[in-house]
């Protein structure tokens, strides 16, 4: 502690599992903003990520509230979020946009996709697969041309209807701290905004990740075009990402309100490592030079002309790169804007405490919980367009 | 006007019980229900008695000099007492700042234990310019930032001004404290609720003040309405030039300064 806080303030409020929360929110609305990519703006090349990319956002999706659940002091009676919402409460929509979300946008658009996939696969199948199977195509087995372009069509439009959705998700989080005036390192009206665009950039990173990743793993070849596809709406998404934030900071400098100078030592002091190095050094900085020179962004093939090879391990770093340094903007927003006296006069401390409901042990747990439910859902559901083995009818097709 | 009143409450029937016997008292309970059915439909108003509280006839603030504080922290200790605030040093409904500002000009602010059991000497090698103390609390703000952010309406504002948690319905998200400028509301260690200062509302209905109010020396506390009646609020705001903490976040605070110096926040 340094400095005068009130009283009140000696403990933080909001710990790292509410860094959690806006990081996991972010990944699926960027997931699904990438798949939407493909369907609705007809980007071929990203194709092989569509269904990965659904089933990404899926499984982070059914996460993103675990978090804020185990920190309620009544989790219990969370569910009054529904039954009675302050209707003047930002807060109080998560439960609706989040349901919307899950519910009318992402459930109906991976079952519209997939129902032909389905329906194969029940009658391919046998015994209990086989009736689970019909009951996740809900029955609709009709897979004549009509029914098939039905499906396509509403698929279009349901994705349609998700990228606004998706901006909602996640600006609306954004909302969520950028409305609290009490707080000037939160209260901000581009708060919103940067949350999307941050949101973009580690959902394209994070699915770019795991389709080299299991790529790799299934030794499939890696489809260099997609990949450099990526790469490239990747060093797009941080340019405006890297813009807007350092537009909020320059506006905060130029304005100099009475908080600038307690925000200013709270950057020299609690914030240089997670704020200077691991976001803006080496989560925005190396990335965008990285990507400037060798993805197609700038350049058709890229400044540098490197062996595929090479070229793959780069993105592979970015995209490792670019999620610590996403993690470190959740950080530095939650905590960050925690760190500070509202009174303007003292800097207070955050320890991360191991072990118990709110600490580190549980936040890697719910950090690798959507793994775990995205490898069942990919079992289920294999999104792969390269040929599964296993799988008889695409080796047929 | 409020003043504490200490009254005794109406007498009570002192007569031992009776014995009544099953027929009498299924008269009486079917009677009672007559009576008492029109009430219970609405059609007819109960009269209110004398003593009854009615919260639509009144509109709460608080006053405070600052220039009458002594930093005594007797204000904090009677509120801990009558709210059975927790124990741990960091929670607490009231505080009292305290502001020293050097010859050359820096200003030091400290509340060691919230003030309840005063300040320590003060000891600055560059010469006091001038010291005071800041009694705070909630500002019962009308515009309350706590009160809009609650998702679940938990957090409310009573019709006479005072703004409340229903410990029984907060989730204890923590987005009310968040939200509160002031540093006013903590998170209750043991309920899991929001916890704040309630201008001590089960004293209020009594007809009486706040406990900070009544314990306070040199009156450096007032309470009363707001607008319009003659209690101890209105002459205070009449003779002195008040000011609220943070009246740029427009919150419409209700707990009103008089002789606060610029620094304080």
């Amino acid at each position: 502690m340094q400095g005068y806080i009130y009283p009140n303030e000696f403990e933080l409020q909001w710990s790292l599992l509410i860094v959690l929360y806006p990081y996991i929110t972010g990944l699926v609305a960027g997931a699904f903003i990438l798949a939407s990519l493909e369907r609705v703006f007809n980007v071929k090349e990203v194709q092989p990520t569509y269904r990965l990319s659904l089933l990404t956002a899926l499984a982070f999706l059914l996460v993103a509230t675990l978090p804020l659940l185990a920190h309620l002091g009544h989790p219990e009676r969370s569910y009054e979020i529904f039954m009675t919402p302050n209707r003047k409460s930002a807060m109080a929509m998560f439960g609706f946009v989040y349901a919307w979300y899950l519910m009318v946008v992402l459930l109906v658009e991976i079952w519209f996709n997939y129902r032909k996939d389905m329906v194969q696969w029940y009658r391919e199948s046998t015994g209990i697969r086989r009736w689970f199977y019909y009951a996740l195509a809900l029955g609709a087995t009709d897979t004549s041309e009509k029914a098939l372009q039905f499906d396509d069509r509403w698929g279009r439009w349901i994705t349609i209807i998700g990228i606004p959705s998706a901006f909602l998700l996640h600006g609306y989080v954004g909302f969520i701290f950028g409305s609290i005036k009490a707080n000037p390192w939160w209260s901000s009206v581009l708060m919103p905004v940067v949350f999307l665009f941050s949101a973009i950039v580690s959902g394209i990173a994070l699915v770019l990740l795991l389709y080299m990743l299991t790529t790799m793993f299934r030794w499939r070849k890696i489809d260099m075009a997609c990949l450099d596809k990526l790469g490239q709406f990747l060093f797009y998404a941080l340019v405006v990402d890297f813009s807007l934030e350092s537009l909020d900071f320059l506006h905060r400098l130029y304005e100099s309100e009475e908080s600038i100078e307690i925000l200013s030592q709270m950057i020299e002091s609690r914030l240089f490592i997670s704020l200077i190095i691991l976001q803006v050094l080496m989560g925005t900085v190396i990335p965008l030079v990285l990507l400037a020179l060798t993805s197609p962004g700038l350049r058709k093939g890229g400044f540098l002309r490197i062996a595929p090879e090479l070229k793959q391990l780069i993105y592979l770093t970015c995209a490792v790169l670019i999620q610590i340094g996403i993690f470190s903007i959740r950080w530095n927003v939650v905590i960050g804007g925690q760190l500070f006296s509202k009174s303007l006069r003292g800097l207070t401390v955050y320890k991360v405490e191991l072990l118990g409901i709110e600490g580190l042990a549980m936040t890697i747990g719910l950090l690798f919980l959507p793994f775990v439910i995205l490898w069942v859902l990919v079992k289920i559901l294999p999104p792969w367009t390269d040929g599964e083995p296993s799988t008889a009818s695409q080796a047929a097709a | 006007m409020i003043e504490a009143d200490n009254q005794a409450t109406p007498n009570q029937d002192a007569s031992p019980s009776r014995d009544v016997d099953r027929r009498e008292f299924l008269n009486e309970m079917l009677a009672a229900c007559g009576t008492a059915a029109p009430v219970l439909f609405g059609m007819v108003r109960v009269p209110l008695q004398d003593d009854q509280y009615d919260a639509a006839e009144h509109y709460y603030g608080m006053g405070i000099d600052v220039n009458k504080c002594i930093g005594c922290g007797r204000c904090v200790q009677a509120c801990t007492i009558e709210n059975d605030v927790p124990e741990e040093p960091h929670f607490t409904n009231t505080w009292v700042e305290r502001y020293i500002i050097t010859s050359d000009g820096e200003v030091v602010v400290d509340s060691p234990d919230a003030g309840m059991h005063g300040f320590p000497r003060t000891e600055t090698e560059a010469g006091i310019f001038k010291t005071f103390f800041v009694p705070k609390l909630c500002n019962h703000c009308e515009e309350a930032p706590c009160v809009q952010v609650c998702p679940v309406g938990a957090t409310f504002t009573t019709q006479d001004g005072v703004v409340l948690v229903d410990e029984g319905y907060c989730i204890g998200c923590r987005y009310c404290i968040q939200a509160c400028p002031y540093g006013a509301r903590y998170l209750h260690p043991e309920k899991h609720v929001a916890g704040k200062c309630t201008f001590c509302y089960h004293r209020l209905v009594e007809g009486l003040v706040p406990a900070c109010v009544e314990v306070c020396p040199t009156q450096a506390r007032l309470f009363g309405e707001v607008e319009g009646r003659p209690t101890p609020l209105d002459q205070f705001m009449r003779f002195n030039s008040v000011q609220v903490l943070k009246g740029h976040l427009n919150t419409k605070p209700k707990v009103y300064y008089a002789n606060l110096d610029g620094e304080v926040r």
